[in-house]
């Protein structure tokens, strides 16, 4: 095994944005199992260095592909399309303008304490984005129109970051 | 001193041979040591039958060191020279201590880390530990019969950076090598986990005499993984204690108390909090050194009334801990309590309301950090065959950050990932022909600097002149298994090595434990040299071992050649370590190390490929070879 193979081929996965979550546990704990430090504990200085830097890899690789946008960015980079961060120059005004919609909406549930509104955006932005990763995987996958798919990758960067200001807002009011 | 054992080359020194390794819980309040005998894990006691230590050192003015009950009962007729939970003191500055007006102690503030005066000198909380650890390496080495292979010490799983490294470094000063900085909720974890066959997802709470941890684990087939973990390394039950110490001196209008008072109090209230677990009242007496007399009885009611908020304070890191690993309490199916202040039936009830169950503690919790931490020990001396272990998974607690403009974080590595874990971070001058740069690494959850505990900063120096922006300088933050933080950087266009130079914030340097090594020796039989060529002589030894263990496995990755030039590195090396001469020792080291780096590398391409062996060719080849297909 190559040490700067790809994350999917680390785990024996095929290249591709629709991924068997069940295998890659199983096989990530597999290659954890093998290359841990705590396996080698009790070894020669070269071996621990070794272990450490496979299994970092391992995490790495690991995280990089469960989580649906990271998967995503990391595939197309692999592809060639560096997506790179958040940029607001880059995208149309009629995204531009929804996003501001969103956020006045959190906003005000956030001022007014409102939990139960913001569980409701949760759940909106949630089926929003649930439909955009559908449509992602088409494009990923199926029909292979990487210059849509970051496109689409990059709205979904927007849109994962204001789920989050949502969670945020939901714990700041049950603490 | 010990001597080498002297195998022929290429004779294996029996790497079956099982290994004595312990597992140390360094508690604030008590600390054990416990080891896997025959197969069983057992807690080693003193003469007494005593399996607790208590986390208590006396100092005398003759330089004598006590550490344990002596101390503890003697503790208010010489308060200023024993020294009890130094746990909340590690990795700390005097502003971080709470309740340090009360604490009968002549601090020193040092830079890095709060020092004590005593009459034996100025100690920092590092030397108390070790002194500790001392004493429970002698209780192990006397009670296996033997030097000691390694030990996993447990720690908070709230512990910082600062505090895990003053860990690591006491036991350093002890003597001890270190295996493994393990949580304490894991080791707990590991230890109910294996006894009772359990699956699904754990919840350990664990509240101590100072620090309170809470972990989300799933436990699945040879596999502990940690979903989240949280807490609070300044709350236990001694502020439990200080609540009631607050409410007599309201309550018995006492006038400002000398140490050895305050002192005496503090008993009294730790006394009548664990009275107040299998009782409905308390009563506390005191005759205090002005001739006041103190009686007072403390209800339940009234103990749960002053000590509600700090209950309190506890289930607000669950709440975090669980929604950072995306479930609700109803999907923990069962709450493992550990810590003896667990005890206190408001804890239990708090609990278990939380997480509508009975919280689970039927095992003794104040042993099982221990239990589990010798488990773990155990495997790592490599005592336990292929396919009778486990793997275990364990997060960082707190996000690591980098200072940026305005005093602002950027968080480099979030809390909660997987360790071990690394993330690199270009950074670029800002000035033409810059050659240095500062940077500012922080651990914390806030988004303000100063609000975060500041770990290190340091300097990258040697960046080869260009103009501003042109410099492309890639920093690489290494988080290894300990949950100990490392950084390398490099410039990218030419390819210099910067050179880092880490001032930590918290902590001591290199230079003072060194000073430490030789004050702690002043008082030792042995001197310096002697110290420092045990050391070498220690380590050459586990290397030998180490090399031999790899070629009793796999020494058909080696040729002929290669492998005669490892026999006789090790040759070289053993004669070496018989000699009294550290620097032949250590180049002798240098050269088995040197001679056995493909070796290593082929061992680990072996275990990776048998990561893979049960997968199909096919399935592999589809995979590497994927290219761009969808
Ligand atoms: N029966 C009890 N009731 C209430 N608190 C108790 C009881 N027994 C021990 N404790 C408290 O537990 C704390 C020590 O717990 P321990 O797990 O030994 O701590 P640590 O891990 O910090 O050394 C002390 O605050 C002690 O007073
Ligand atoms: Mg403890």
């Amino acid at each position: 095994m190559d040490f700067n193979a790809d994350h999917f081929a680390l785990f024996g996965l095929p290249r591709a944005f629709r991924l068997d979550a069940t295998a890659l546990d199983v096989r990530y704990r597999e290659l954890q199992a093998e290359v841990h430090p705590d396996r080698f504990a009790h070894a020669a200085d070269a071996e621990r260095r070794l272990s450490l830097q496979w299994a970092t890899k391992a995490n790495e690789a690991y995280q990089t592909l469960k989580k649906p946008l990271p998967r995503a960015r990391y595939l197309l980079h692999l592809l060639g399309h560096d997506v790179g961060a958040e940029n607001n120059t880059a995208m149309p005004a009629d995204f531009l303008m929804e996003q501001m919609e969103w956020r006045e909406g959190v906003a005000e549930a956030r001022a007014a304490r409102d939990h139960h509104e913001l569980e409701h955006l949760h759940h909106r932005l949630r089926e929003r984005m649930n439909a955009s990763y559908d449509e992602l995987a088409a494009l990923l996958d199926d029909t292979g129109d990487h210059a849509t798919a970051s496109d689409r990758v990059r709205r979904l960067m927007f849109l994962e970051k204001l789920l989050s200001e949502i969670d945020e807002a939901i714990a700041a009011l049950e603490e | 001193m010990a001597l080498l054992q002297i195998a022929e080359p290429g004779e294996s020194t029996a790497p079956h041979q099982h290994r004595l390794a312990v597992g140390i819980d360094l508690g604030t309040t008590n600390s054990l040591v416990a080891t896997v005998r025959s197969g069983l894990t057992v807690v080693l006691s003193d003469e007494l039958g005593r399996s607790l230590l208590p986390s208590v050192v006396h100092y005398a003015a003759d330089g004598g060191v006590e550490v344990g009950y002596g101390p503890q009962s003697r503790q208010s007729a010489d308060p200023k020279n024993t020294i009890v939970s130094v746990k909340r003191f590690m990795g700390r500055g005097r502003n971080d201590i709470a309740h340090v007006e009360s604490l009968p102690y002549d601090f020193v503030d040092a830079p890095g880390m709060v020092r004590l005066r005593t009459v034996a000198g100025v100690k920092s909380p590092v030397e108390v530990s070790a002194d500790i650890l001392k004493a429970l390496r002698a209780r192990a080495e006397g009670a296996l019969g033997g030097e000691l292979v390694g030990a996993v010490i447990t720690v908070p799983a709230y512990f910082d950076d600062a505090q895990r490294q003053a860990t690591k470094d006491a036991a350093r000063l002890a003597g001890i090598n270190v295996l493994r900085l393990l949580n304490e909720p894991t080791a707990a974890a590991i230890a109910y986990g294996l006894d009772n066959a359990a699956e699904g997802v754990y919840a350990v709470y664990d509240l101590g005499g100072g620090t309170f941890d809470i972990s989300i684990l799933r436990l699945s087939k040879g596999v502990f993984e940690v979903l989240a973990a949280g807490g609070d390394s300044a709350l236990g039950g001694d502020d439990f204690d200080h609540r009631i110490f607050c409410w007599v001196i309201e309550q018995a209008k006492l006038r400002p108390l000398s140490s050895g008072d305050a002192r005496l109090l503090l008993t009294r209230a730790r006394e009548a909090k664990e009275y107040l677990t299998c009782h409905s009242e308390a009563p506390i007496t005191a005759r205090l050194s002005t001739g006041e007399m103190v009686d007072l009885t403390l209800t339940t009611a009234i103990f749960n009334e002053i000590t509600q908020t700090l209950v309190a304070k506890t289930i607000q890191p669950i709440k975090k801990a669980l929604r950072d690993a995306g479930l609700s309490p109803t999907e923990v199916k069962g709450v493992v309590m550990v810590g003896g202040a667990t005890r206190m039936p408001q804890i239990q009830r708090a609990v278990g309301e939380y997480f509508r169950q009975e919280p689970l503690t039927n095992l003794d919790p104040d042993k099982v950090v221990a239990l589990g931490a010798a488990t773990q020990a155990n495997l790592l001396a490599g005592n336990r065959a292929a396919g009778d272990d486990w793997l275990l998974l364990d997060v960082i607690p707190l996000s690591l950050g980098l200072e940026t403009m305005g005093g602002l974080v950027e968080k480099v590595i979030p809390r909660n990932s997987t360790i071990p874990a690394a993330r690199a971070q270009e950074f670029t001058t800002f000035r033409d022909g810059q050659t240095a740069m500062a940077i500012h690494v922080v651990q914390g959850e806030r988004e303000l600097v100063g609000d975060c505990r500041s770990l290190a900063r340091f300097e990258l120096r040697g960046i080869p002149p260009m103009v501003a922006g042109a410099a492309r300088i890639r920093v690489t933050f290494q988080v290894d298994a300990d949950g100990l933080l490392s950084v390398a950087a490099r410039e990218q266009t030419s390819g210099v090595e910067a050179s880092v130079t880490v001032k930590p914030s918290y902590g001591l340097s290199d230079d003072e434990i060194a000073g430490m090594l030789k004050d702690s020796l002043a008082h030792a039989k042995d001197d310096a040299f002697r110290r420092a060529l045990k050391e070498a002589q220690v380590e050459a030894q586990r290397l030998i071992e180490a090399v031999q263990a790899a070629i009793h496995g796999d020494g058909e990755l080696l040729s002929d050649e290669e492998r005669r030039r490892v026999d006789s590195a090790i040759v070289n090396l053993q004669a070496a370590a018989l000699g009294e001469n550290r620097r032949q020792i250590t180049l002798a080291m240098d050269d088995l190390e040197a001679e056995t780096k493909d070796f290593a590398a082929r061992r680990m391409d072996k275990s990776i490929r048998r990561a893979f062996a049960g997968r199909t060719v096919d399935e592999v080849e589809k995979a590497t070879g994927g290219g761009g297909k969808a």
